[in-house]
C-alpha cells in the first residue's frame, strides 16, 4: 500500500465516503480519490488515510459490519465522525488564525478590551445545538431498534458467561455447546445473557456492539449475520486473570447446513474407532474429567467446565484460544495454566501416555453427518 | 527566631511575633497550616503519585508493544492497570489541581488562609496517608486488581480473596475523606472569606471553577464513601450488600460507582478550565470574552454532571428509554463545553498573544481536549457507544480529557504561577522542549489507540493474539511513550533546577489580573499586609489601569490591631489524626484488633482533643510594607 492512489481509496473507507460496500481488499479509486483529496483536509485525514486497510481489514473491526446491528452502529459512528470533525476543523482554524495574526509584537497600546458579545455567544450556544439534535435523533431511533429483535423468525440462545469461557444453550432443543457459537446466516438471533461468576460482555464486533452478561440479571441483545463466515471478538468487560484469553467465536452457516449442525448436535454419536482413542474415553473417567464436563452421547454429565459434545468438530479450544489440534489439546491438558493464565481447569500432573489417549479420544468427538445432507 | 518559642499553643494568651520569617525545617512543614505550603505538599506528593503511576503506565506499554509478550504476567498487568488508574484518579489528577487550589484561592479572593486551616492540613495528612497505604498494599500479598471502578462480584471476596480490594477500599475511604473535608473547606473559603468588593460575580474564573469542584465533590463522594463503607462490611464482616446468592446487587456498585464516578470526571478537569481562563485572558491582554456566560457554564455542568452516569454502563442491559435519556444528556453537556472553548478562542481573536511556554499549554490543551471532547459525544451515542464501550477508543477518550485537558492545564499554571509562588521562573527554553517532546508523545501514544478500539481491542488485556491486525498501532503507541517519557524528564529537571536557580520574579511578571500578582513573590506567610478593597472584575488591573496600581486597603473594621496581622497557630495534631487513622486502617485490612484500638483510640483523643482546644493563633508585625520583594 505505498501508493497515494491506495492511500486514499484506504481513507475513503475509513471513513465511509462512498456508498459502496465495505470489507475485502483496498481498491483503487482515482476519480473519487481526486475529488476528495481537492475537498478533505488532509490534516485531519491523513492519520486515518495511513490506516485504512488495517483498520478495515482487522478481525474484529466494527467499521467492517458483516449484519445489519453492527452495520446501524457504524451509520451513527460515520454520521458523528463527521459533525466532529467539522468542528474540530473550526476549533482548529481559530487557533491557526490566532497564532499567525493575533501575536504580541512588542506593542505597548492594549488591543480593544472585548468583553462579550451575547449575540457570538448564542450562536455557539445554538449551533452546537442544532448538530447534537441531529445526531440524537438516529440514536434514540437506533437504541430502540437494537433493544430487542422484530418479527417472528427469531432464534433463541442463552448465553452463560464464566471465567472465562462462554456456554451456549438452544432453547427448545438439547443442544448446549462452548465457545464456539452456531447461528444461520440471514436470520435474527436473539441472545439471553447472564453470568454464573462475575460480570463478563459479549462482544463480536463485526456482528454487534456489546451486552454485559451480570450475575443475577438477564440482558437480551441480538446479532445477525449477512454472510457465512466465522466473526471474531472476545469478552469485553473485565473479569478476572484470565480476561483477556477468553474469546470468542460465532460460526454463521446457510441455514440447511446450520441445520445439519443442530442434526449433529441433538444426536451426537461417540465412537472411538481407535484402541487409543477408547483408552483415552477410559481416562476421561477414571482421571476425574467428567465430573466436570458434559460429552453428549456418553455418561459423562458433568456441568462446572465447558460442554465438550462434538469438540473435534470445533475450530478452537481453551476458551477459543489455541487452535484445536492434538499438539495444543496436549499442551493444554498438561498444564492449562501454563496456556492460559488463570484458567480454572486444574492441573491434573497427568502422564503423557494419558494425555495422548485423552488427546485421540477428544479428537474423536465429531458426529459424521447425516445422508443426503448437504 | 527566638520569638517563635513564645508563640501560646493554647490556652487565653496572645503572642504578637515581631518579624515576619518563615519557620524552617522539616517539622515546620508536617505541622505548617499555611494554605501555601499545604499546596505545594499536595503538588509535591501529586507529582509523586504521577512518577509512580508512569512507571506502571510504562510497563503496560511495554507488555503491550508485541502480541502474546511476557514482560508482566497477566496477574501482575491487572494489578498495574488498576493501580495506575487509581492512582491518576486520585493521587495524582485530583492532589495536583487541589494544589492550585490551595496556592491560588485564598489570595485570589484577597484572604490569608482557608476558612478551616487545621482542616485543611488534616486533608492533606489524609490524601498522602491513604495514597501511601494504598501502595503498601505490594507488599501484603498484592495490590488491587479489580479495575479503577472495581465492579463487583469481581472485586468481591469470592473472586478476589486477597487484601488488594480491602487496601483500594480502606485507601481510598481515607484520601476521600481528606477530599470531602477540602471540598466543604473551599466552599466556606469562598462564601465567607472574600475581601470587601469581592461580589459573587467579580470573582475569577478559577475561584469559579474551585467553588464548583468543592460543590460536586461535596455530592459526589457520598455516594463513593457508601459504596466503600458496603464493601468494606461485604468483605470484611460477612454482609451481603453486594451478593446475589443472598439478594444483593452488584449493579448496586455500579451504580453508586458511577454517580460519584461522573462528577468526579467534572471534578478533574473543571479546575483545568479554571488556569486556562486565568492564562488566556493574560496572556492575551484582554478580558475574559464573556465571564457571565463562562460563569453559567461551569454551573450547568457542574449541574448536568449528576445526570448523565448511566452511560458508562450502556452496555449492562438498562434498555432504550434509559439509555436514550442519559444519551441525550450526556450530549447536552458538549453544549456549556464548547461555549467555554469558543469564549476562549474569542478571548485570544484580536487580542495580542504571547506564545509562551503556558500559552503553548494552553494550546496543547485545547487541541487535544477538543478532540477528546469530540470523542466523548461518540461514546455518548448509546447505540454507538455499545460498540465503543470498554474499548481501547475508551481508552483513547478518557487519556485525551485528562491527559490533554487536566495535564496540559496542568502544566499552564505551573508555568504561569510558578514564579508566584517559589520567587523563580521555570526555565523557558526547558519548557518548550518539554511541551513539544509531551505533545508529539502524548499523540503518538493515544491517537493509535482510537484506531484500536475501532479495531476492536477491548481495554484491560493483557495481550492480543497475533492475527488480530492490532500489532502495528499498538508498537506505534509504545514508541510514542519513548517520546513522552523524555518530555516528562525535562519538565522535572525544570522544576528541579528552577526551583533554586531559575531567573527570579518580580511580583507581576506577566501583568496579572488578579489579587496575587497584587502581593510579592513569593507571599509572604500572611499574604496581604491589609485586606484588600476590591473595586471590579480583574482587581489588580483595574487598580493598574484606573488606579494607581496598588491594592487600597480594606474599611478599618476588617482588620486587626493597627499594625499587626492575625495567624493561625501551626499544630501536629492533624498529622496525629492522620496517622491515628491509617493505623486503624491497617487494623482492618490485616485483621488486627490491636492496631484497631491503638489506631481508634488515638482517633478518638485526637477529635477530643481538637474540639476543646481553643486556638487563639499569633499576630505577625511585618518589617516591610512593600508590594514586591526587594530583588524583584
Amino acid at each position: 500500500m505505498e501508493e497515494p492512489e491506495t492511500y486514499t481509496g484506504a481513507l475513503e473507507r475509513a471513513l465511509h465516503i462512498s456508498g459502496s460496500e465495505i470489507g475485502g481488499e483496498c481498491r483503487v479509486a482515482s476519480e473519487r480519490a481526486r475529488r476528495i483529496r481537492r475537498f478533505l483536509p488532509w490534516a485531519v485525514l491523513l492519520p486515518a488515510a495511513l490506516s485504512g486497510c488495517g483498520l478495515i481489514d482487522a478481525p474484529q473491526s466494527m467499521l467492517n459490519p458483516a449484519g445489519p446491528v453492527a452495520q446501524d452502529q457504524l451509520g451513527l459512528i460515520d454520521s458523528s465522525i463527521w459533525v466532529m470533525t467539522l468542528v474540530f476543523v473550526v476549533v482548529a482554524g481559530a487557533l491557526l488564525v490566532i497564532l499567525l495574526r493575533f501575536r504580541w509584537r512588542g506593542q505597548t497600546e492594549l488591543p480593544p478590551q472585548w468583553e462579550g458579545s451575547t449575540r457570538l455567544e448564542l450562536l455557539w450556544t445554538i449551533v452546537p445545538f442544532i448538530l447534537l439534535a441531529l445526531l440524537a435523533v438516529g440514536t434514540v431511533r437506533d437504541s430502540f431498534v437494537l433493544a430487542a429483535p422484530e418479527g417472528k423468525n427469531v432464534l433463541k440462545v442463552n448465553v452463560v458467561g464464566h471465567q472465562y469461557w462462554w456456554s451456549f444453550s438452544y432453547p427448545g432443543t438439547n443442544i448446549v455447546t462452548a465457545n464456539e457459537l452456531h447461528i444461520p446466516v440471514g436470520q435474527k438471533v436473539e441472545l439471553v445473557l447472564t453470568s454464573a461468576d462475575v460480570i463478563h460482555a459479549f462482544w463480536i464486533p463485526r456482528l454487534g456492539g456489546k451486552t454485559a452478561l451480570v450475575p443475577g440479571r438477564t440482558n437480551i441483545m441480538w446479532i445477525e449475520a449477512d454472510q457465512p463466515g466465522t466473526y471474531k471478538g472476545q469478552c469485553a468487560e473485565f473479569c478476572g486473570t484470565g480476561h483477556a484469553d477468553m474469546r470468542l467465536l460465532v460460526v454463521a452457516e446457510p441455514p440447511a447446513k446450520f441445520a445439519q449442525w443442530e442434526q449433529q448436535m441433538e444426536h451426537p454419536v461417540v465412537q472411538p474407532t481407535s484402541a487409543l482413542a477408547q483408552q483415552g474415553e477410559k481416562y476421561f473417567a477414571s482421571e476425574q474429567c467428567s465430573s466436570c464436563h458434559t460429552i453428549g452421547g456418553t455418561s459423562f454429565v458433568g456441568v462446572v467446565g465447558p460442554n465438550l459434545t462434538n469438540l473435534a468438530q470445533r475450530q478452537m479450544i481453551a476458551g477459543n484460544l489455541l487452535p484445536n489440534d492434538a499438539q495444543d489439546l496436549a499442551a493444554w491438558l498438561k498444564d492449562p495454566q501454563a496456556v492460559k493464565p488463570g484458567s480454572l481447569m486444574p492441573n491434573l500432573h497427568l502422564s503423557p501416555d494419558k494425555i495422548k489417549a485423552l488427546v485421540a479420544f477428544l479428537q474423536s468427538l465429531k458426529t459424521p453427518a447425516p445422508s443426503g445432507s448437504v | 527566631m527566638a520569638t517563635h518559642s513564645e508563640r501560646v499553643w493554647h490556652g487565653g494568651g496572645q503572642v504578637v511575633v515581631t518579624g515576619d520569617e518563615e519557620p524552617r525545617g522539616l517539622w515546620s512543614w508536617l505541622t505548617t497550616v499555611d494554605h501555601k505550603r499545604i499546596g505545594q505538599m499536595y503538588m509535591g506528593a501529586g507529582l509523586f503519585f504521577f512518577l509512580l503511576a508512569g512507571i506502571e503506565a510504562f510497563l503496560m506499554r511495554l507488555q503491550l508493544a508485541q502480541p502474546d509478550a511476557h514482560v508482566v504476567s497477566a496477574a501482575l498487568f491487572n494489578q498495574l492497570f488498576t493501580m495506575h488508574g487509581v492512582t491518576m484518579v486520585f493521587l495524582a489528577g485530583m492532589p495536583l489541581l487541589i494544589g492550585f487550589i490551595n496556592l491560588v484561592v485564598p489570595i485570589q479572593i484577597g484572604a490569608r488562609d482557608v476558612a478551616f486551616p487545621r482542616l485543611n492540613a488534616l486533608s492533606l495528612w489524609l490524601f498522602i496517608g491513604g495514597g501511601l497505604m494504598l501502595y503498601t498494599s505490594w507488599f501484603f500479598g498484592g495490590a488491587p486488581d479489580a479495575g479503577w471502578f472495581n465492579y463487583v462480584p469481581i472485586s468481591a471476596g469470592e473472586f478476589s480473596p486477597g487484601p488488594g480490594v480491602d487496601f483500594y477500599d480502606i485507601g481510598l475511604q481515607i484520601s476521600g475523606i481528606g477530599t470531602l473535608m477540602t471540598g466543604i473547606n473551599f466552599l466556606t473559603t469562598i462564601i465567607n472569606l472574600r475581601a470587601p468588593g469581592m461580589s459573587w460575580l467579580r470573582l475569577p474564573m478559577f475561584v469559579w471553577a474551585t467553588f464548583v469542584t468543592s460543590l460536586l465533590i461535596v455530592f459526589a463522594f457520598p455516594p463513593l464513601t457508601v459504596n466503600l463503607f458496603l464493601q468494606t462490611f461485604d468483605r470484611l464482616f460477612g454482609a451481603h450488600f453486594f451478593t446475589v446468592s443472598a439478594g444483593g446487587s452488584p449493579l448496586l456498585w455500579a451504580n453508586l460507582f458511577w454517580v460519584f464516578g461522573h462528577p468526579e470526571v467534572y471534578i478533574l478537569i473543571m479546575p483545568a478550565f479554571g488556569i486556562i481562563s486565568e492564562v488566556v485572558p493574560v496572556m492575551s491582554r484582554r478580558p475574559l470574552f464573556g465571564y457571565t456566560t463562562m460563569v453559567l457554564s461551569v454551573m450547568a455542568i457542574g449541574f448536568l454532571s449528576f445526570m448523565v452516569w448511566v452511560h458508562h454502563m450502556f452496555d449492562l442491559g438498562y434498555g432504550p428509554w434509559v439509555n436514550s435519556i442519559f444519551a441525550l444528556s450526556s450530549m447536552l453537556i458538549a453544549v456549556p463545553t464548547g461555549v467555554k472553548i469558543f469564549n476562549w478562542l474569542t478571548t485570544m481573536w484580536g487580542g495580542q498573544v504571547r506564545m509562551n511556554t503556558a500559552m503553548h499549554w494552553v494550546f496543547g490543551f485545547l487541541i487535544t481536549f477538543v478532540v477528546g471532547g469530540m470523542s466523548g459525544v461518540m461514546l455518548a451515542l448509546a447505540p454507538a457507544d455499545l460498540q465503543f464501550n470498554n474499548s481501547y477508543f475508551v481508552v483513547a477518550h478518557f487519556h485525551y480529557v485528562l491527559i490533554g485537558g487536566t495535564l496540559f492545564a496542568i502544566f499552564a499554571g505551573m508555568y504561569y504561577w510558578f514564579p508566584k509562588y517559589t520567587g523563580r521562573f521555570l526555565n523557558e527554553r526547558l519548557g518548550k522542549w518539554q511541551f513539544w517532546l509531551v505533545f508529539i508523545g502524548f499523540n503518538v501514544t493515544f491517537f493509535p489507540m482510537h484506531f484500536l478500539g475501532l479495531m476492536g481491542m477491548p481495554r484491560r488485556i493483557y495481550t492480543y493474539a497475533p492475527h488480530l491486525g492490532l500489532t502495528l498501532w499498538n508498537s506505534i503507541s509504545t514508541d510514542g511513550v519513548y517520546i513522552l517519557t523524555a518530555g516528562m524528564i525535562i519538565g522535572a529537571i525544570n522544576v528541579l533546577w528552577s526551583y533554586g536557580h531559575g531567573e527570579l520574579a518580580a511580583a507581576d511578571p506577566w501583568d496579572g489580573r488578579t489579587l496575587e500578582w497584587a502581593i510579592p513573590s513569593p507571599p509572604p506567610a500572611y499574604n496581604f499586609e491589609y485586606i484588600p478593597l476590591v473595586r471590579g472584575l480583574d482587581a489588580f488591573w483595574v487598580e493598574k489601569r484606573y488606579g494607581n496600581g496598588r491594592m487600597l486597603p480594606a474599611p478599618e473594621e476588617h482588620h486587626g490591631p493597627p499594625g499587626t496581622i492575625h495567624m493561625p497557630s501551626p499544630t501536629a495534631m492533624p498529622l496525629f489524626l492522620a496517622l491515628s487513622i491509617i493505623v486503624a486502617g491497617y487494623g482492618l485490612i490485616l485483621h488486627s484488633l490491636v492496631l484497631d484500638i491503638i489506631g481508634f483510640g488515638f482517633v478518638a483523643v485526637g477529635i477530643y482533643r481538637s474540639m476543646f482546644t481553643v486556638d487563639h493563633g499569633y499576630f505577625v508585625r511585618p518589617h516591610h510594607i512593600e508590594g514586591v520583594r526587594a530583588d524583584g
